[in-house]
C-alpha cells in the first residue's frame, strides 16, 4: 500500500510540474477566524505577520513533498492522470448497461444431486459430508419448531432460513473456526455449525438469564465469543464496514483468518454495503462478503432492487474479485467459500460471493409472504429447489446415509429442541441489575440512581410488572 | 485574548505568548517540561503518545495521512508507519463503521471526521452499533477502543457545514461518552483519557481554538478525567456552565459583571455525557444563579437537559429562572455569523448576568 501511495503522489506530482496546476491541488483553506476588529487592524501589523508566516507553516509539509523525484516519460499515446494511464480512442462508445449474457453461476451438483461432470470443486470426505448434511437436516427441524412456538405466542419474534440451508452450513464448513463471522440475520446455521447448542438458541429466543445476550434484543439476535461470531443487530448492512475494520485487524495481527460478513440482496443497496466493500478493497482487508441473494427483501423484488446483474457485477467496480454461486449447491457454495477464504487470508484481499437461492420462508414471524408473491412460487422452490433434498441425493447415492439416519437425526433433533425450548422457557428472566449493566464498562451515576428508583417501585408495586425478574 | 488565554494556565505563571504563533520555548517547571502549544499541536502531541503507548492502536479518517486539514495528525504516518495512521477513502460510515470493526477486536482506532458538520453519514453507525455494541451483546463483545474526533464549532466564516455544534444529538445517546475540551492543556490530557477509556467516545475539537488558543502544555503522558467538571472560576453570585470555546467568551461575561460587582463561579463541563450534575449543583446551590451556554441552537441544546436537571435538584435554591445564552434557531448562517453567536453582551445581557431593569431573551 505505502508503495502504491508514493507511485500515485508521484503521479500527482509530475501533473502539477509540467502542467503548473499548483494552485488548484492545495487543500481547502482553513485559516483561522481574525481574532481583532477593524478598529484594531491598524495597529496589529505584528498579528499580520504572525499569520504570513502561519501560512508559510501550513505549506511546509507541501513543499517537502515536491522534492520529491520522479521520472515519468510522458507517452503521447496514452494520457497521464492522477489514476493512472488510460489509452485514449476517437470512438466515442458508452459502456452498455448491461452485458449480454449475465454471469454464468457456479455449481457442481445438478437438480438430481449428481455432479456435473468436469466440475471443479474440491473433494468433501463422508464424515464432512455427513455433518453437513445433518446440520442442514438440523436447522430444518429447529427453523420449524421455533416458528411454530412463536405462532404459539411462546416467544415474540422468528426469522427462519428455510431454503438458505446451504448457503448456512456449507460456508460455515469451509471456514476455520478463527475467521470471525458477522452475520445479517438469516445465518443461524453458521453458529450451529460451530457449537452453539441448541439449549442457547432457545435461551436467546426467550431472553432468559442463561441467554448469553442477557435478554436485551429480540429472538434470533444470537452472538458469541466464544464463536468467533458477532451479535446479530437488525440494521441492515451495518457489519460490511465492520467486516472490513476486522479483516484489518486480523490481517496486522498476522492470523490465519479473515472477517466473513453475510448480507441479503436488499442489504446491498445500503450505504454500507457501498463503505464495506470499498475500504475492504482499498485497505486490502482480507474479508468474504457472502451475499445470499434470494430474490426477495420483505415484500421487495429483486427487480425493484437494483437493475444490474445482480450482485456479482458490483464486485469488479470496487476491484473485489467475485463469484456468482449456486446457493442451493452445497458442494458448490462450499469450494467457493473455501477457495475465497484462502485468497482473502493468502493475498490479503477482499472476495465477493454471490450466492443465488430463494426465500422459502416469509421474511419474519410478522410477514406473511402470500400477500406479494405467488403460493405456487413458493411451492416450486420449497419441492422441486430443495437444498436439503438436493445435498441428501448426493450423500445417500455414495452410501453415506440411510433412510434410517434420516429419521434418526430428525427425531432426535425434535426431541432436543422441544427439550430445550421447555426448559428455556421455564427458566427466570435475567435479574433486574441486567437492564443497567453493560451500557458502559461501569455503570455510571445516573444508571446507579436511575436503578434505584426502579426498584423502589417495583418493590412497592410488584403487581404493575411482569413476573420472573429478580430484584 | 492573550490574557484570557493566560488564566487557563493554572501551574505556570508565565505572561500569554504571542497570539497565533506556535511558539517552540521549553521551560521546566519543577519536575515537569512545558511547551508553548496551540490546541492543533496538543491534539497532536495526544496522538503521538497513544500511538506510542499502544501499538495496537490506529489514526484514520479523510486526509490524515498527510497531516490532516488542521494538521492534528501531523508526523504520524511517517513515524509510526501507513498500516497504522492512513487515509480512508471519503466515506464516513465507512471510517466509523470500519472503527468499530478494528475496535471490536481489541485494537484502539482514533477516527477523524474532517469537520462535525459531515458526522452525520456515521450516525447510525455510532448510535445503532457502537453505542450499542456491548449492551446487546450480552458484554461478549465492545468497542470501548474506538475514539471518534471532530473539529466542532464556529470559526467566523463557516457558514452552515464548517460550524455547527452537533454535540447535543449525541447527548441523547446511551452507550458514548462526549467529551469537549476548552484549551490544549485540557484537550491532551481529555483526549489520552478518551483514547484510553473503555467507551466509544465522540471528542469534538472546537476548531476555532486550533491555533487561536495557545497554552503551556506538559510534554509528558497525562490524562485528565472525563465526566468530571472543573470550577475555573470561583464565585458566589452565579454560576456560568459551558465549554469548548464559548468559555472564553463567558469569561469575558465574567470579567463584565464583575465590573458591576457581580461574582462569577465559571464550570468547564468537559464531558457532556455522562456529565457531573454534582459539581454544578453543588455550585448552584451555592450561588443560586445558573446560566448555560452554548453555540448550538437554543432548542433542544445541552442546556435544557442541564437546565431541567438542576431544576428538579436546586428548585428551592434557585433566586432566578435558569438562563440559556445560545446559538438562535437557524442553520449556522454565513454573514449573520456576529449576530448569531452567543456573544458576552448577550451573557451580559441576560436576566441573570444584569440588573433586572435591563433584562434580554436569548
Amino acid at each position: 500500500m505505502a508503495i502504491w501511495f508514493s507511485r500515485s503522489r508521484n503521479i500527482v506530482f509530475s501533473l502539477r510540474h509540467n502542467l503548473n496546476l499548483s494552485g488548484i491541488l492545495i487543500k481547502r483553506d482553513y485559516s483561522p477566524r481574525p481574532a481583532f476588529t477593524n478598529s484594531q487592524l491598524s495597529s496589529k501589523s505584528v498579528c499580520l505577520d504572525s499569520f504570513t508566516s502561519l501560512r508559510h507553516e501550513s505549506t511546509a509539509v507541501e513543499k517537502q513533498l515536491d522534492l520529491v523525484q520522479q521520472s515519468d516519460e510522458e507517452d503521447p499515446q496514452e494520457l497521464n492522470f492522477p489514476g493512472g494511464k488510460v489509452g485514449y480512442t476517437s470512438e466515442m462508445k458508452f459502456i452498455p448497461e448491461s452485458s449480454s449474457l449475465r454471469v454464468p453461476c457456479y455449481r457442481v451438483l445438478d437438480e438430481d444431486g449428481r455432479i456435473i461432470s468436469n466440475s471443479d470443486y474440491i473433494p468433501v470426505s463422508e464424515k464432512l459430508a455427513v455433518r453437513m448434511y445433518e446440520h442442514m437436516a438440523t436447522l430444518q427441524v429447529m427453523d420449524h419448531i421455533f416458528y411454530e412456538a412463536q405462532r404459539q405466542g411462546r416467544i415474540s419474534f422468528f426469522i427462519t432460513a428455510v431454503g438458505e440451508e446451504a448457503i448456512n452450513i456449507a460456508s460455515a464448513a469451509a471456514l476455520s473456526p478463527d475467521d470471525v463471522v458477522l452475520p445479517q440475520y438469516r445465518e443461524p446455521g453458521v453458529l450451529l455449525w460451530r457449537g452453539f447448542t441448541l439449549q442457547e438458541f432457545a435461551n436467546q429466543c426467550f431472553g432468559n438469564k442463561a441467554d448469553r445476550g442477557k435478554g436485551r434484543q429480540m429472538p434470533v439476535h444470537y452472538g458469541s465469543n466464544r464463536h468467533n461470531h458477532f451479535t446479530v443487530s437488525s440494521p441492515i448492512a451495518t457489519q460490511l464496514p465492520q467486516a472490513a475494520g476486522v479483516g484489518y485487524s486480523l490481517k496486522m495481527e498476522k492470523k490465519n483468518a479473515c472477517a466473513v460478513t453475510f448480507i441479503g440482496d436488499g442489504g446491498t443497496s445500503e450505504g454500507d454495503f457501498h463503505a464495506g466493500l470499498n475500504f475492504a478493497a482499498v485497505l486490502e482487508a482480507p474479508v468474504v462478503f457472502i451475499c445470499r441473494n434470494n430474490g426477495w427483501a420483505i415484500s421487495t423484488h429483486i427487480s425493484e432492487q437494483f437493475r444490474s446483474d445482480g450482485i456479482v457485477v458490483k464486485g469488479q467496480a470496487y476491484g473485489i474479485r467475485s463469484i456468482r454461486v449456486d446457493g442451493n449447491d452445497a458442494l458448490a457454495v462450499y469450494s467457493a467459500v473455501r477457495s475465497a477464504r484462502e485468497m482473502a487470508v493468502k493475498e490479503q484481499r477482499p472476495v465477493l460471493i454471490e450466492a443465488m437461492t430463494y426465500r422459502v420462508g416469509h421474511h419474519s414471524t410478522s410477514d406473511d409472504s402470500t400477500k406479494y408473491r405467488a403460493a405456487d412460487e413458493i411451492q416450486y422452490w420449497k419441492m422441486s429447489r430443495n437444498p436439503v433434498n438436493r445435498f441428501r441425493k448426493w450423500v445417500e447415492d455414495n452410501g453415506w446415509w440411510s433412510e434410517e439416519d434420516e429419521s434418526k437425526i430428525r427425531s432426535n433433533a425434535r426431541k432436543q429442541i422441544l427439550q430445550a425450548i421447555q426448559a428455556a422457557e421455564k427458566w427466570d428472566k435475567p435479574p433486574l441489575t441486567e437492564l443497567f449493566s453493560d451500557v458502559y464498562d461501569v455503570k455510571p451515576k445516573n444508571l446507579e440512581e436511575q436503578e434505584l428508583g426502579l426498584k423502589e417501585l417495583v418493590e412497592k408495586r410488584p403487581q404493575d410488572y411482569p413476573p420472573g425478574f429478580q430484584i | 485574548m492573550a490574557s484570557l488565554l493566560s488564566r487557563f494556565c493554572r501551574k505556570l505563571a508565565l505572561p500569554g505568548s504571542a497570539h497565533g504563533s506556535r511558539m517552540t520555548s521549553t521551560t521546566a517547571c519543577g519536575s515537569e517540561t512545558v511547551k508553548s502549544l496551540n490546541l492543533y499541536s496538543a491534539i497532536n502531541q495526544a496522538l503521538h503518545i497513544a500511538l506510542e503507548t499502544d501499538p495496537r492502536s490506529y489514526v484514520f479518517g479523510e486526509d490524515v495521512g498527510f497531516g490532516g486539514v488542521f494538521r492534528c495528525t501531523t508526523g504520524l504516518a511517517e513515524r509510526f508507519g501507513k498500516n497504522r495512521v492512513f487515509n480512508t477513502p471519503l466515506c464516513e460510515q465507512g471510517i466509523v463503521g470500519f472503527g468499530i470493526g478494528l475496535a471490536a477486536m481489541g485494537n484502539r482506532a482514533v477516527v477523524e471526521i474532517q469537520v462535525a458538520d459531515y458526522i452525520y453519514p456515521a450516525f447510525d453507525q455510532i448510535v445503532n452499533e457502537a453505542a450499542k455494541f456491548r449492551y446487546r451483546s450480552g458484554n461478549q463483545f465492545n468497542c470501548g477502543g474506538l475514539t471518534i474526533r471532530a473539529p466542532y464549532g464556529a470559526v467566523g466564516h463557516g457558514g452552515h457545514y464548517h460550524s455547527q455544534s452537533p454535540e447535543a444529538f449525541f447527548c441523547h445517546v446511551p452507550g458514548i461518552k462526549v467529551v469537549i475540551p476548552r484549551s490544549p492543556r485540557e484537550a491532551k490530557g481529555l483526549l489520552l483519557s478518551s483514547i484510553r477509556d473503555p467507551n466509544p467516545v465522540v471528542f469534538f475539537e472546537p476548531k476555532w481554538l486550533y491555533r487561536q488558543a495557545v497554552e503551556e502544555v506538559p510534554e509528558h503522558d497525562y490524562m485528565i478525567p472525563l465526566s468530571q467538571a472543573e470550577i475555573i472560576r470561583e464565585g458566589s453570585d452565579i454560576t456560568l456552565v459551558g465549554w469548548g470555546a464559548q468559555l472564553t467568551v463567558m469569561e469575558q461575561a465574567c470579567l463584565d459583571a464583575e465590573k458591576e460587582g457581580i461574582s462569577c463561579e465559571l464550570i468547564d463541563l468537559k464531558t457532556l455525557l455522562p456529565w457531573d450534575k454534582e459539581t454544578v449543583e453543588a455550585s448552584v446551590k451555592k450561588t443560586g444563579r445558573l446560566l448555560i451556554s452554548h453555540e448550538a441552537p437554543i432548542t433542544g441544546g445541552f442546556g435544557a437537559e442541564i437546565s431541567a436537571t438542576i431544576l428538579e435538584r436546586c428548585f428551592l435554591k434557585l433566586e432566578a429562572p435558569v438562563s440559556r445564552v445560545c446559538g438562535l434557531d437557524t442553520p449556522f448562517p454565513l454573514v449573520f455569523e456576529p449576530f448569531y453567536m452567543p456573544t458576552k453582551n448577550k451573557a451580559s445581557s441576560s436576566s441573570s448576568l444584569s440588573s433586572p431593569s435591563k433584562t434580554h431573551i436569548f
